[in-house]
């Protein structure tokens, strides 16, 4: 909050506005009353939990969304028309938080989608369309992407990178972004960062959410706070425990709880030498009630093992034990049955059925146990479905709703939700605090050691050091999918995390 | 960090996978046709063989291609078959042996498919119906119409129409093919065939990017019915007689011409030039098992058993080589 440039000054009038907006999906008020305003030349951040109304308040920004009732102005002209188009046409470009990229499409295809370079009989001429996107990618220091490639061979962070350079080669007047660090690696930030840089200094105007504060304070210059969906203020400079209050409307206790105490306990589930597509020689040991860590770069294996753990991926060597007996896990079912539950990032594809209905989503994984002869006992499932909603303070209008409709951190805890209903005895966490808010965040925290004080066990993969180094009994830090070290607990935290696996990089290469 | 990059070549293959089987698919139903044809006859497939292939297979290489556009967009439509029998039956009663009736009826009734197209795609664009039920209603719709129009096969269609359209003699008709084959390219190249892409890759993304997916929706329906359209002509010009039931197998077959042709029935993938050879590989084998002397009860069975194999397979090797890639 340091930095304040000259233009931002308070003469400076307002570019884009909404006064006393309003929206809701069903029963839930995503936008109640908002206002909010930013100036041309400055970063201005918009935080607040998830499900605060940030994400759709940028949707009616970028005209996806017409907003209920309320008044947008864009350079003081009242907004009537609420379509990507026309937003496009006043400068207005998004980065929205679920991508809109063309999985099927290349990369050229979709970076100039809708302007493609024309040829011979006006038809769209592709090689000169790849040298253009090739241009475009290299002038903003992009070599890692291929023009050619499909954006369904990308990764993630990849994706995210044609979004954004799709938005920024439009030299947007006022570029909105949402979320646009979660799936990024710290130097792709830097990055990011660099070309909000340069827009700020051409006077543009740049919009932005996340969750990550040091982010947040390094380039924003001004932070507006949501909450229920309204804003709770504006401010060049605020603690972070300060937003957090006015984030959550409550005091947090201490940021991260401490795991119980580990006696004696016997080993639930172990691999020996497991082996498969992205992971070596994996040997390692879970314990009843313990909290098992497993850190390291991304892209190093993590997900695969815990893929291969879940039935979701093959092994090609090695044994998994479970309770002592070696098993074989061919798919999820098999791991269900074993007591094993994956809880994995991406929820929209992995895990919920989005359209269905929150009691749906919750009780999947336990039909048989709550149906008499294949039927379904209704008020038994209800009940259940309802206990977990008001433990776990699951955000939804009701269990009839479907879990799309729900914010990303509460789909997170519904996914969570349904694994404990099935009594899963070996939880396996995949950085479930993506792009989730800090409250949930400490909801999440708070849910594993109700789990682990409960004897049931977790094995927990985070992209966030600092989380690991303060939930876990011991840390395995991948490298190249092999286990590069071990932490254990006196020793454990986020440096030692860290260096070990950009230790071990360096070394290999 | 930096990996070495693909060719060109390994990129095409591994981006069009379903396009590249159907190539060698119909290379391969071509060798077995040649082979089998030698056994019984002592010879190569000459002229005439050549000749009757193609016009055979032109109604399934207009319908599929039809069939293919709304596949893209993640719909299907059952009404191929009707539209053809309604195109069929006007071609019958209404063409007449003189030029300003030949061309004239011909554009009316490409036209008119591409109207009966357009009102599928309305209900599924803009009114939001399921596209198996609406075209399924459709497809009774048009051959209701059609029988009324045509009740009893019969009418006539000018030998010099069918002279032109079908040349019994010389396999002319591959210039339509290959127009086809133009008329597709253009189509990958242009705004609308971009649109349609779009919306078959995710609806909602296509939305965000500006794309207007309900106007893509309704011309992928319409584009499907004036092709179903021009392949009734050309089965009637075939004929030299109108049916108005003959249409009615190319529903389905022409969703085999699309499977076939390795273009990706949840939309958003394939080539319509896959689904010409889809179409020629489906009358290959009618063809092959002809001449191997299959008793012709047993044609479904084979005709079937081929289509899974061929699926399987395609599958199959698809998933090798995204994995080496």
């Amino acid at each position: 909050m340091s930095r304040q440039s000259e233009v931002t000054g308070a003469a400076a009038a307002p570019v884009i506005e909404g006064i006393n907006v309003s929206k809701a999906f069903g029963g839930v008020q995503a936008l109640d009353t908002a206002s909010f305003s930013a100036r041309p030349g400055e970063v201005h951040a918009l935080v607040g939990e998830n499900g605060a109304g940030k994400s759709t308040l940028i949707k009616v920004f970028g005209g996806r969304l017409r907003p209920d009732s309320g008044e947008v102005r864009i350079k003081g002209q009242h907004l009537d028309v609420f379509t990507p188009d026309h937003a496009h046409t006043l400068g207005t470009w998004t980065v929205f938080q679920e991508l809109t990229l063309m999985p099927w499409m290349t990369v050229a295809e979709n970076l100039l989608i809708r302007r493609e370079p024309r040829g011979r009989l006006g038809l769209i001429d592709r090689s000169s369309m790849a040298e253009e996107a090739h241009s475009i990618l290299t002038g903003m220091g992009i070599t890692t992407v291929d023009p050619r490639a499909l954006i369904e061979d990308l990764s993630l962070a990849n994706r995210q990178i044609v979004e954004i350079v799709r938005v920024i080669v439009q030299d947007p007047e006022i570029l909105l972004l949402d979320e646009p660090t979660s799936s990024l690696g710290e130097n792709e930030v830097k990055w990011l960062f660099g070309l909000i840089d340069g827009l700020r200094s051409r006077g543009k105007c740049i919009i932005f959410t996340s969750h990550r504060w040091n982010e947040i304070t390094s380039i924003a210059d001004r932070i507006t706070i949501f909450r229920n969906g309204a804003e709770q203020g504006t401010f060049t400079q605020i603690e972070e425990s300060e937003a957090v209050t006015l984030m959550t409307g409550r005091q947090l206790e201490a940021q991260f709880p401490h795991p119980p105490v580990l006696g004696e306990s016997k080993p639930v589930l172990e691999t020996r030498s497991l082996e498969g597509a992205g992971i070596r020689n994996i040997s390692l040991m879970l314990h009843a009630g313990e909290i098992l860590g497993v850190g390291g770069l991304a892209g190093h294996g993590h997900r695969e093992l815990f893929f291969s753990l879940f039935g979701a991926e093959t092994t090609t060597g090695g044994e998994i034990i479970v309770d002592g007996t070696r098993r074989r896990i061919r798919s999820p079912r098999d791991a269900a049955r074993l007591g094993i539950a994956l809880v994995p990032e991406d929820r929209k594809t992995e895990g919920l059925l989005l359209p269905m209905s929150v009691g749906v989503n919750l009780t999947l994984a336990v039909l048989p146990q709550i149906s008499v002869m294949g039927v379904i006992r209704g008020a038994h499932e209800r009940r259940l479905s309802m206990d977990m909603v008001e433990s776990l303070k699951v955000r939804t209008p009701g269990l009839r709703n479907p879990v799309g409709q729900l914010s990303g951190g509460n789909q997170q805890k519904v996914l969570l939700a349904r694994w404990l209903l099935a009594d899963s005895r070996i939880v396996l966490l995949y950085d479930v605090t993506r792009g989730v808010d800090v409250a949930t965040k400490h909801e999440i925290y708070e849910l594993m050691m109700q789990l682990v004080r409960e004897g049931r066990s977790i094995l927990f993969y985070s992209s966030d050091a600092e989380e690991l180094a303060h939930l876990c009994h011991r840390v395995l830090v991948m490298r190249e999918g092999q286990v590069a070290a071990e932490l254990k607990a006196p020793d454990i935290t986020a440096e030692a995390i860290v260096s070990a696996a950009v230790r071990e990089a360096e070394r290999v290469d | 960090m930096e990996r070495r990059r693909p060719s060109r070549l390994s990129y095409f293959l591994s981006q069009n996978v379903g396009l590249v089987l159907a190539l060698v698919m119909l290379a391969a139903a071509i060798v077995l046709y040649c082979a089998v044809y030698f056994v019984e006859q002592a010879t190569l497939p000459g002229n005439f063989e050549i000749t009757s292939t193609v016009n055979n297979t032109m109604p399934l290489v207009l319908a599929g291609m039809g069939q293919a556009f709304v596949v893209v967009t993640r719909g299907l439509d059952l009404s191929v078959g009707g539209i053809m029998d309604l195109s069929n039956a006007l071609a019958a009663v209404q063409i007449h042996d003189s030029i300003p009736s030949m061309v004239g009826w011909s554009l009316l009734i490409l036209a008119i498919g591409a109207l009966l197209g357009l009102v599928n795609g309305l209900l599924v664009g803009v009114g939001r119906l399921q596209p198996i039920l609406v075209t399924l209603a459709t497809l009774s719709i048009y051959q209701g119409i059609a029988i009324r129009i045509l009740p009893q096969p019969g009418g006539a269609i000018p030998p010099i129409y069918t002279a032109v359209l079908v040349n019994p003699n010389q396999p002319w008709a591959l210039l339509i093919v290959l127009l086809i084959g133009f008329g597709w390219y253009a189509f990958r190249r242009s705004a609308l065939g971009v649109a349609i892409f779009a919306m078959g890759n995710d609806e909602q993304a296509a939305r965000a990017n500006g794309i207007n997916t309900v106007r893509a929706v309704v011309l992928a329906y319409a584009l499907s019915g004036f092709m179903s359209g021009a392949a009734g002509l050309f089965l009637a010009a075939t004929a030299t007689a109108g049916d108005a039931t003959t249409g009615n197998g190319y529903t389905l077959s022409s969703i085999v011409a699309v499977v076939l042709g390795g273009m990706n029935l949840f939309g958003g993938r394939g080539s319509g030039i896959g689904v010409i050879a889809g179409a020629f590989v489906t009358t290959m084998i009618v063809n092959i098992l002809f001449f191997s002397n299959i008793d012709p009860l047993y044609q479904s069975f084979y005709e079937g058993l081929f289509l899974v194999i061929a699926v399987v397979l395609g599958t199959l090797i698809g998933r090798f080589i995204r994995r080496r890639q």
